[in-house]
Parts: structure tokens; sequence; C-alpha cells
């Protein structure tokens, strides 16, 4: 059973489609990278499979639930860090996923916390607001959220944004160890993270899907990435 | 992180969540000097009014009515204060994102965030009490009726609350959702006091204009501050309150 499911999904913004008829599974240890120019849609089908948009048409499923009939069910399955990584700057590290883990209803919020902190390498910075981190530790806040009730489903909008290469490696060492026992969706616009960090590439351009192939496929399509991406998102 | 998500989270999580949305807003609050400046402003006009503007004292009679006859005014304002933040700040933090996309219905959030807003308000209204200690020390006042009036006006507080959060609801700057909020409700304090009746005689019949004048903050609290038991004042601060509550949230589920 595929763990993410999009069917013919479809959302307009306005007259602008930003998403049209877009069709595609994820298996458990598959790590999608989601490619695609600015404004192709990328985001607004991230927020379509966690369920912060409404589809059109179509329906998201998300470890066997559908998110518009399902939406507690699915999102407990789910870990998102949206564009940005967005959290409450007013708290500290340790607080805010703190509130994540008991908004959850984990188990053990306190052990989860503990292991969230060290997995991310944030204990230093735990005791901090996150109003007054730099923007690779509030990435790695965002992250922390995605991933404290360890979930099956992982969707990271631009997880890499605006890091230094330590940071962008930090990050890619994180998702590769947990890769294996999820489906993970990765957008970027950084097309050599390709080759370090996905198992498949869908590429997105003017809301229509234009490739969905294997790695290897993808990288035999040309020496240069970047003409790779012109052709196919023109 | 042993155990997976194969095993989620209990049904009863649901409860949860809204405990952890409940503690959050409200310690919210505390975490910005505002929450402070909020209940020192509350409490010197609250006592101000009564005893400057209201003649409490001159009046010598072991009453709170004339305390309680400025509160429509200070919710009007100060609850739109509050509330300003409950889905505004969200909006402008994205963290609303976050928050719709945790397991949790648009439902409980909402409520865990009004109530939150409810209670700090709560907070601000019992730090008055030396007020009627007060009273009770000079004579010896209906505590019944004291009562009374502190569950009215807590009752408007909510009723504030409920228009603030659907002005909240409407946009990301907390300074618009602060004005709409106020505006609205100080139209609903004026309302009481017939300020719109020559407007609405000519275009309603004479009926009508007697009813939406009972639709006032001030009609409705005063019943209270009287120790008048009426349930039909209640029934309206309730329904206003959990009308904005019902609003917003549809508002913010059809975003």
């Amino acid at each position: 059973m595929a763990l993410i499911e999009a069917k013919n999904l479809s959302k307009s913004y306005g007259a602008i489609r930003a998403v049209n008829n877009v069709s595609f599974s994820v298996n458990r240890g598959e790590v999608i990278g989601f490619l695609g120019p600015n404004g192709a849609g990328k985001s607004t089908t991230m927020k379509l499979l966690t369920g912060h948009l409404r589809a059109e048409s179509g329906c998201a499923i998300v470890a066997g639930f559908d998110v518009s009939d399902q939406p507690v069910e699915a999102k407990r399955h789910l870990g998102y860090s949206p564009e940005g990584a967005p959290a409450y700057g007013e708290m500290t590290v340790r607080e805010f996923l703190r509130f994540a883990a008991d908004l959850r209803g984990l188990a053990d919020p306190a052990e989860r916390v503990r292991a969230t902190l060290e997995l991310c390498r944030l204990n230093e910075v735990a005791a901090q607001t996150i109003e007054t981190l730099s923007k690779g530790y509030r990435m790695r806040v965002g992250f922390a959220q995605a991933v404290i009730h360890d979930p099956a489903v992982l969707i990271l909008d631009e997880p890499t944004d605006g890091l230094d290469p330590n940071q962008k490696f930090e990050v890619r060492r994180i998702l590769k160890d947990m890769a294996a026992r999820k489906a993970v969706i990765v957008s970027t616009h950084i097309l050599e993270e390709v080759g370090e960090l996905c198992t498949r590439v869908i590429v997105i351009a003017q809301g229509e899907i234009r490739c969905d192939e294997s790695r290897e496929r993808f990288l035999q399509r040309g020496e240069d990435l970047n003409q790779v991406f012109r052709k196919l998102t023109a | 992180m042993s155990s997976s998500s194969e095993n989620p989270a209990p049904k009863s999580a649901g409860l949860s969540a809204f405990g952890a949305i409940l503690r959050r807003e409200f310690a919210g609050y505390f975490r910005t000097p505002l929450a402070y400046v909020f209940l020192a402003v509350f409490n010197t006009f609250a006592v101000s009014l009564a005893f400057f503007v209201g003649n409490m004292y001159e009046a010598g009679v072991a009453s709170l009515d004339r305390f309680f006859l400025y509160h429509p005014w200070l919710w009007a304002f100060l609850a739109p204060a509050a509330g300003a933040r409950l889905w505004a700040e969200e909006r402008r933090q994205g963290t609303i994102e976050l928050l719709l996309t945790w397991p949790i219905t648009v439902w409980q959030a909402a409520l865990g965030k009004f109530l939150a807003a409810w209670l700090f308000l709560a907070c601000a209204l019992l730090m008055t009490l030396p007020v009627a200690f007060t009273v009770g020390w000079l004579g010896d006042p209906d505590w019944g009726v004291i009562l009374a009036g502190y569950a009215g006006s807590l009752l408007c507080a909510g009723a504030c609350l409920g228009v603030a959060a659907v002005a909240s609801a409407l946009t990301r700057s907390q300074v618009i959702a602060f004005v709409t909020g106020f505006l609205a409700c100080f139209i609903l304090v004026l309302v009481g006091y017939g300020v719109f009746d020559e407007l609405f005689a000519g275009m309603l019949p004479s009926g009508m204009v007697d009813e939406i004048r009972r639709l006032g903050l001030w009609r409705n609290l005063e019943p209270f501050t009287l120790g008048l038991f009426d349930l039909r004042p209640a029934v309206y601060f309730v329904t206003v309150a959990f009308s904005g509550l019902g609003l917003s949230t549809i508002i913010i589920e059809r975003r």
C-alpha cells in the first residue's frame, strides 16, 4: 500500500490554475524530490496533501486515510514542515516541542522531546526562544516538530532553504537516517539535492507533472541538471 | 524514538490536544508585558470610573451597580485587545499552517483559544475583588447581588470576546483585528443607550426599534447588577459569545 496517494488533485486561486490534475503515489522507503520553478504548484500540492487546503477535485490519501474525510486520523501519521518553518517565536525550543508532543497526545511527551532535541541537535538552544534563533536553527526546529511523533509520512517544504552547506548536510543526514521507514516528499529547487537525497524525482511546472521517474533515470537525462530542469519546465 | 506511527495516539488525544491549546494560549498572555499592562489598565479604569465618574463613594450605597455600570465600555475596549491575537497572530506568523495540519479539529483549536482568552479576562475581573471587599467593609451589601454582578460582567466579557474572535479571524493584522472588534463592540454599547434610535425610527416600525435597543450590552448587564433573576440577558450574552466563536471557526475553516 502506498503511504501517500494524490489522485487527480486540482486547485485554483481565482482564475489561476495552481495545481492541475496531479496524481502520484509514494511508498515506504521512497524519498521524493519535488522539483519545479517558483510558483509551479509545489507548495500548493503539499498543502493539499497535508489538508491545509481543500482540493477542488481529486483526493489526497495519507497512510490510508482520506485527508478531507478523516483529517485527524490522516494528520496523526503526518509530519509537515511548511515553507519557512513557521513556529511560535515567543516560545522556547523545548516549550514548542513539548506543545507539539502534548497536542499530538504522545504517550511519553518528555521523552519524545528529549529524543527529538538530540536527533536534531537542538540541545544547545533548547532554552532559547525561537525568535532569537538563526535561520539554520529555526529550520531545524520546524523539522523537529515534524518528526517528533516519528510519522510514517513526512512532507517538507524547502527544508534546506537558506541554510549554509554544513547545515544542509546536517538536514540531509538526519533525513537519510530515517528515510527507509517512511514515505518522504521534499520540495527543493536545489538540483544537487536530487543526487544526494532522493530516490525518485517529480518535476512540476505550471501546475502539472512534467516528469516522474527514478533518480537514476533523471540523472541520465543529461550532464547539466540545470539545463535538464530548464527543458522540463519550459 | 522507539514506538512508531504504526501505533498512533489513542482516541482521547482530542482532549489532550484541546488542553494543550488552552494551556499554551493562556500562558501566551503572560509571555509578553502586554498582559500586565492589560491587567493594570483594566483595574485602573474599572476603579477610577466607578469612583470618579460614577461617584460610587458619594452615593453612600453599599452596592456595586455603579462599578458594573462602566463594564460594558471596558470590555468593549479590552476584550478586542485581548482577542486580537487569537487568529491574526497565527496568520501573521504562518503558524496557522502548523496548527491546522496537526491532528486537531478547527473546533478544538478555536474553543481552546477562546476559553483561554476568556479565562484571562476573568483574571482581570477577579483582580477587582478588593472593590467588593471595600464595599463590604464600609457597609452591608447583598453579596448575592454582587456575585450576580460579577457573573454578568464575565458573560458580557465573553460576548465582546466573541465579536473580537470574528474580527481576529478576518485579518492577519492584530491592529486591524483590534480596531474592527472595538468598533463592533462599541456599537453594541451605543445601541443600548438609544443612540441609533432616530436613525432606525425612519426605517423600521417602532416595536423593532425597542427590540434593537435591547441588544445593548448595558441593557443586558443591568439586571444582573440589580440582582434581578432573568434568563434572557444570560442567553443573550452566551448567544453572542458562541455565535462569534462559531463564526470565527467557520471563517478559519473556509480560509
